[in-house]
């Protein structure tokens, strides 16, 4: 019999975590002086407070759902992939390279093209890692996080002296033709007569991401592979029993996860920047890991948990902007976040626990 | 020795002495300066290796170096005193490791997750208060005279400058840098003596391989494990403070870039060894060495960027985990948590 009822895990855990995790941020701000009430404010009224700082939010969130759901999927299989960095990186130069050398004539072409570019690059650069764990058991965590500084470097690389055009300083590519690029939620807005969100970078990738919230769903609870992936993940041992080759679910569990990561680069490199700039992904991949621990790695987790962090990181640059808080706060936050719904899940489950099984004591002699 | 060692020694040889050939002066002041990017790598290295060997993964070496290096570069500007500094640099260290112990000792949590979290702790904390503190964008003003640690000459370094071979070697190369290189080299040996020749490094190697066996002759897995993870913080303690107050002077954003995370690299290149964390240690300085004094290395049929040179210590190190050039085992127990029999 569980410890603790479902609900009680699934939200109230979680639940139970952020507020521990923002109490200590609230403290720190105190620390330096500053009031969290004001602080809170600020970022609420920033971030939700117009449709512009929804448009921001909702743009920061479309890249975390990717990267969350890049390490739900590998996590199910037991795998930590913190490598959602470097992929997301590599799914730009995949978005570039389409972009920049495909005759695209129309962005609803260009969509479908560029996401397989971007999902193909980032699937190949988890597959090595991938590989080295199925077939030779290199720690899969530790290759991830060697492919993440390999991969800022092949980019660096690829920018300063490859994609940088001819007599331009800034080591970006060029820019992406103008029929490429991806409408804006404002421009499909303006078009029914909704002014909503002027100049803010959110675009139909948030569609995108949104469907693949429920594809991935899909994958998980009603595959056959997403069955084989979650039992490989409970069990390895299990899995072979089952007839379950661990080489090949690792590796596929792998592609999908650096295929997500990759996707994200539809959002910030073809949708916002509309060219390759040198650090596009800033950080996002490592947001992702926090994002799959707060949804407890279920997608409509994950959605919620993104537009939570997206409301932080919109907020955050709005504290720094009127206020002596410096955004760094926000990486304060999302460490304390991962800390106490990844590390110390324990701290805040085993008293839970306790109560719950105290209370069903109670209720069963009250009956 | 094995033959990925002796591979790691004859990469180091050949590049010295190819660099000696090529350009002399050059190849003398770049690996001077080899000597010093090596230290903050070599301490955080063994730094990983007491907390391994226990059992206790560390991917949070990074932001414990960078907090120290804080903590060391902030004492060390209000005091003027370098010494205050290392004080608090070990202490800011050290208290991420106790959390990194609370969470993945006490309340058996994910190692891994709790060292991702730190880094990210110390790179947002740091720049949180130093903002607050000096309104510099995170960086502590810069530091001068006492509140730095300064190059210490070694005795009879001056007289032994003209003979032949061991001249050269110990009064421009091993002589002149700060007491904290020393204090890094010293580590070594000593890492060694403790890990391999006293009954707590046996029992320390002991509890990262199997805690039930320690468990069973009655001495605390929770003990000794704290006990490799706070020699952790001491150790990255003084990594961090020799990176804002040796190294450099004074705090800046993200200063330890990335250099946590080639540590790592190195203690799976060394196989968790004290005497290969030297080599690779080396190796991974000579490399960022070469590549900082040639951005871009013209070898006559090709030119290697710089890029390439700063991505070398994570190429290498995936080839040695990928095994085909001497297996990387690590403790066997490592990333588990140990739960006592009830």
């Amino acid at each position: 019999m569980d410890k603790m009822p479902k609900w009680a895990d699934v939200i109230l855990t979680p639940l139970i975590s952020l507020i521990l995790a923002m109490g200590i941020s609230a403290l720190v701000i105190l620390a330096i002086g500053e009031s969290p009430w004001m602080a809170l404010t600020t970022m609420v009224e920033g971030a939700l407070g117009s449709s512009y700082g929804w448009g921001f939010t909702l743009y920061y969130a479309t890249n975390f759902i990717f990267t969350g759901l890049a390490v739900m999927v590998a996590y199910h299989a037991a795998l930590f992939n913190i490598g959602g960095e470097g992929q997301a990186a590599m799914g730009g130069l995949g978005v570039a390279l389409v972009l920049l050398y495909l005759p695209l004539p129309h962005w609803a072409l260009a969509l479908p093209v560029a996401m397989l570019g971007a999902a193909a690059f980032g699937a190949a650069w988890a597959f090595i890692p991938a590989w080295l764990q199925a077939k030779r058991g290199s720690h899969i965590v530790i290759t991830t996080i060697m492919f993440n500084f390999i991969a800022a470097a092949v980019l660096s690389y690829v920018l300063v002296n490859l994609l940088r055009p001819v007599g331009s300083m800034d080591p970006a590519s060029a820019r992406f033709p103008a029929e490429t690029a991806l409408p804006r939620l404002s421009e499909l807005a303006a078009s029914v007569g909704i002014a909503w969100g002027r100049n803010t970078p959110v675009n139909i990738t948030f569609l995108v991401a949104v469907l693949a919230c429920v594809l991935v769903w899909l994958l998980i609870w009603r595959t056959r592979l997403g069955y084989e992936i979650r039992a490989l993940g409970k069990s390895e041992r299990g899995a072979v029993y089952a007839g379950i080759s661990p080489v090949r679910i690792t590796i596929v569990a792998m592609l999908i996860s650096g295929g997500l990561a990759g996707m994200m680069a539809i959002n910030n490199v073809m949708g916002e920047s509309g060219r390759l700039v040198l650090n596009a992904v800033e950080g996002a991949g490592f947001i992702g890991i926090a994002v799959a621990l707060m949804g407890r790695n279920h997608p409509f987790g994950i959605f919620l948990a993104a537009l939570l962090f997206g409301f932080l990181y919109q907020g955050g640059g709005e504290l720094a902007l009127w206020t002596s808080i410096p955004r760094e706060l926000i990486v304060v936050i999302q460490a304390l976040v991962i800390l106490f719904t990844g590390a110390l899940d324990n701290m805040v489950r085993m008293p839970l626990e306790r109560l719950f099984l105290a209370l069903r004591r109670n209720g069963g002699q009250a009956r | 020795m094995k033959l990925a060692d002796s591979l790691t020694a004859i990469l180091i040889l050949a590049i010295c002495q190819i660099w000696l050939i090529a350009d002399q002066s050059a190849a003398m002041q770049g690996i001077n300066s080899a000597i010093r990017l090596m230290t903050p790598l070599l301490l955080a290295c063994l730094a990983g290796l007491y907390s391994e060997r226990a059992g206790v993964f560390d991917i949070g070496l990074e932001g414990k170096m960078l907090m120290a290096a804080f903590t060391a570069a902030s004492v060390a500007f209000v005091t003027g005193s370098a010494w205050l500094g290392l004080i608090a640099g070990i202490a800011g260290a050290m208290a991420m490791s106790l959390v990194h112990g609370v969470a993945s000792i006490t309340f058996r949590g994910n190692q891994l997750i709790s060292g991702v979290a730190l880094n990210f702790l110390a790179a947002g904390l740091t720049v949180l208060i130093g903002q607050n503190a000096f309104s510099l964008g995170g960086r502590t003003p810069p530091l001068q005279g006492d509140a730095r640690f300064q190059p210490i000459t070694l005795p009879f370094a001056p007289e032994l400058r003209e003979v032949p071979l061991i001249g050269p070697l110990y009064s421009q190369l091993l002589s002149g840098h700060t007491i904290l290189v020393y204090v890094a080299l010293l580590a070594v040996p000593v890492t060694w003596w403790v890990l391999f020749r006293t009954r707590f490094g046996l029992r320390l190697r002991a509890v990262g391989e199997n805690p039930a066996s320690v468990d069973t002759a009655g001495i605390s897995v929770t003990r000794l494990r704290f006990t490799a993870v706070m020699i952790c913080g001491l150790l990255t303690g003084i990594a961090g403070a020799y990176l804002a107050t040796g190294l450099s002077a004074g705090f800046v954003k993200d200063m330890t870039a990335g250099r946590g995370f080639i540590a790592l690299a190195a203690l799976i290149f060394a196989k968790w060894r004290p005497w290969q964390a030297l080599f690779a240690t080396f190796l991974f300085g000579l490399l960022e060495a070469i590549a900082n004094l040639y951005p871009n290395l013209d070898l006559g049929l090709f030119t290697v960027p710089s890029q390439f040179m700063n991505a070398l210590p994570y190429i290498l190190t995936v080839i040695i985990l990928a095994g085909f050039v001497g297996r990387a085992i690590p403790p066997r127990a490592g990333g588990e948590p140990y739960v006592k029999e009830r």
